[in-house]
């Protein structure tokens, strides 16, 4: 009941950009800290995520995590665990929280947090070194999507 | 709801041996067959919070190759920038018709042990000098020369010429006194989260030594060997130069190399490596 109350909430805030896309600010965590409603309210595409995963400009998401659906691109670090299996450890929500900001499921955790435009100290121009002029979120709403999807598919 | 929250603390065990788990290699430097350094010290006092225990060398987190070009001076492409920089000792210039070797006399004799005390305060000017600053002020003030620029080859070359002669001497700067309110600054940056990463220096250089950032291994981004000759830009590279690099990549604005902010910081870091060897001008890749 609550849940249905804030993805509602959420659906409404975000009206205005993109039809049916919800703008950072306006994501609404439940109780859990999950993220209940898809950001783009289209489908994602799994194989779009395993792109963004490894794209450095994007998510750069094997610069700290082991992938092993992933072995094709080179280099996979191990600052955070292995994601083999993730599909089954956390629901499609979670797993959107997660990348959206991942303090709010591990406080302090090193992880950026890729679909949010504010809170940030010293925020840059991308990896220009120069004062960031506007913040964009590090993914676009569809691309959280397409990762959530491909993460779907990681099961054991 | 409990479920879930437990899943979380799962995932969060999981993870941290990841975490506090540290493979740098056990092998000794040794420079030029004779002098053994310390790659490998005690951490400093100041540091009993982070909870590591040992401070480490970034040369322990290099291939065996990089190490091995390090050890030798015949290898170490970084001794060329000192051979031209002894050149530059020995040239007047500026409007006072001295060179450094005018005052200074010969560097192996009245430049050993500097570079392990720098950054330090210097009472007649009441201000915290980096090795860099010192340089430079000596350049304007004594020889009525230019400045160099602050991370420039020629003040690389002449910082290495000036680390060399305390090779294997251990790192000993002063944290206390009137440089204390500077320290305790550059520490705050040091675990300040910048850019839109979101990452401190804390960040990858406490939490995550030893582990593997894509396909770079991380040290603990200690400055014992600095400069250091990159293989990567096949140059020498000061401090700052380096902090400004690492920042950067949290994709953030950085501060400017020379900047109160990075002089603080370089105290700081500084600082972290006390007792370990002299080791610059190191090679890196
Ligand atoms: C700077 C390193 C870093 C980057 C980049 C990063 N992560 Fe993480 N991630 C972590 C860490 C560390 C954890 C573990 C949480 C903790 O304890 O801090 C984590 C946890 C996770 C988890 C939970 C894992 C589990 O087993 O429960 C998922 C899922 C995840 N990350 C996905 C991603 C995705 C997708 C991306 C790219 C869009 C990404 N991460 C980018 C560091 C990173
Ligand atoms: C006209 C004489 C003069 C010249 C020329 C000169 N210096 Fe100095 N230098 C000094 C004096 C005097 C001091 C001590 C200054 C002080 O404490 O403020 C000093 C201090 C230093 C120190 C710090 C030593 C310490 O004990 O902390 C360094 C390093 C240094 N000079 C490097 C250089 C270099 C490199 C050059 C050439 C680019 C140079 N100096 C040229 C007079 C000179
Ligand atoms: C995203 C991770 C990351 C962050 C944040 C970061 N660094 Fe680094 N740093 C690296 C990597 C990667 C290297 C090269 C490998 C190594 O030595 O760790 C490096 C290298 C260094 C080195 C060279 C070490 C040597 O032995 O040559 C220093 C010094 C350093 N960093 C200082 C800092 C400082 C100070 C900060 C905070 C302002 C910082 N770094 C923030 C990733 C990072």
């Amino acid at each position: 009941m609550k849940v249905y109350a804030l993805t509602l909430a959420a659906t409404l805030a975000a009206g205005a950009a993109f039809a049916g896309e919800v703008a950072p600010a306006d994501v609404v965590f439940n109780e859990d800290g999950a993220i209940v409603a898809s950001l783009s309210g289209v489908a994602g595409n799994p194989a779009e995520g395993a792109k963004v995963m490894t794209n450095r400009g994007l998510g750069n998401c094997v610069a700290c995590h082991e992938v092993s659906a992933l072995s094709d691109a080179p280099f996979h670090g191990n600052v955070g665990p292995s994601l083999d299996g993730v599909g089954d450890r956390w629901s499609a929500a979670e797993l959107r929280s997660i990348i959206v900001n991942a303090k709010v499921m591990y406080e302090g955790t090193v992880m950026p947090s890729f679909y949010r435009v504010s809170g940030f100290t010293r925020p840059g121009d991308g990896y220009t070194g120069k004062a960031a002029t506007e913040i964009a979120p590090l993914l676009t709403a569809q691309q959280v999507e397409d990762v959530v999807a491909f993460l779907g598919t990681l099961k054991e | 709801m409990k479920f879930k929250a437990l899943t979380a603390v799962a995932a969060l065990m999981v993870a941290m041996p990841a975490i506090t788990l540290a493979d740098p290699d056990d092998d000794t430097l040794v420079l030029n067959g004779e002098t053994e350094m310390v790659t490998k010290a005690a951490a400093p006092a100041h540091m009993e919070e982070t909870g590591i225990d040992t401070v480490m060398s970034g040369w322990h987190f290099r291939n065996d190759d990089t190490q091995a070009m390090q050890a030798d001076d015949f290898d170490n492409p970084g001794m060329l920038a000192v051979e031209s920089a002894i050149e530059a000792w020995n040239t007047v210039e500026g409007e006072a018709g001295k060179s450094c070797a005018s005052c200074h006399g010969a560097a192996e004799d009245s430049m050993k042990g500097i570079r392990a005390v720098y950054p330090k305060w210097n009472e007649t000017a009441g201000e915290l000098r980096t090795l860099a600053m010192q340089v430079n002020d000596c350049r304007t003030n004594q020889m009525k020369a230019e400045p160099y620029k602050y991370d420039s080859g020629p003040m690389a070359a002449m910082e290495a010429l000036i680390s060399v002669q305390s090779r294997g001497m251990p790192v000993n700067v002063a944290i206390d006194g009137p440089v204390q309110a500077i320290w305790e600054k550059g520490k705050e940056l040091y675990y300040t989260r910048t850019g839109i990463l979101e990452l401190s220096c804390a960040s990858c250089h406490e939490e995550n030594y030893g582990n593997m950032i894509r396909a770079d291994h991380l040290s603990q981004g200690q400055i014992n060997g600095f400069p250091t000759y990159r293989l990567k830009n096949a140059k020498l590279n000061t401090v700052h130069g380096r902090f400004k690099g690492c920042v950067r990549d949290t994709r953030a604005e950085t501060y400017k190399p020379g900047s109160e902010e990075f002089i603080a910081l370089e105290l700081y870091v500084a600082s972290r490596g006390n007792g370990l060897s002299v080791e610059g001008p190191s090679v890196r890749n």
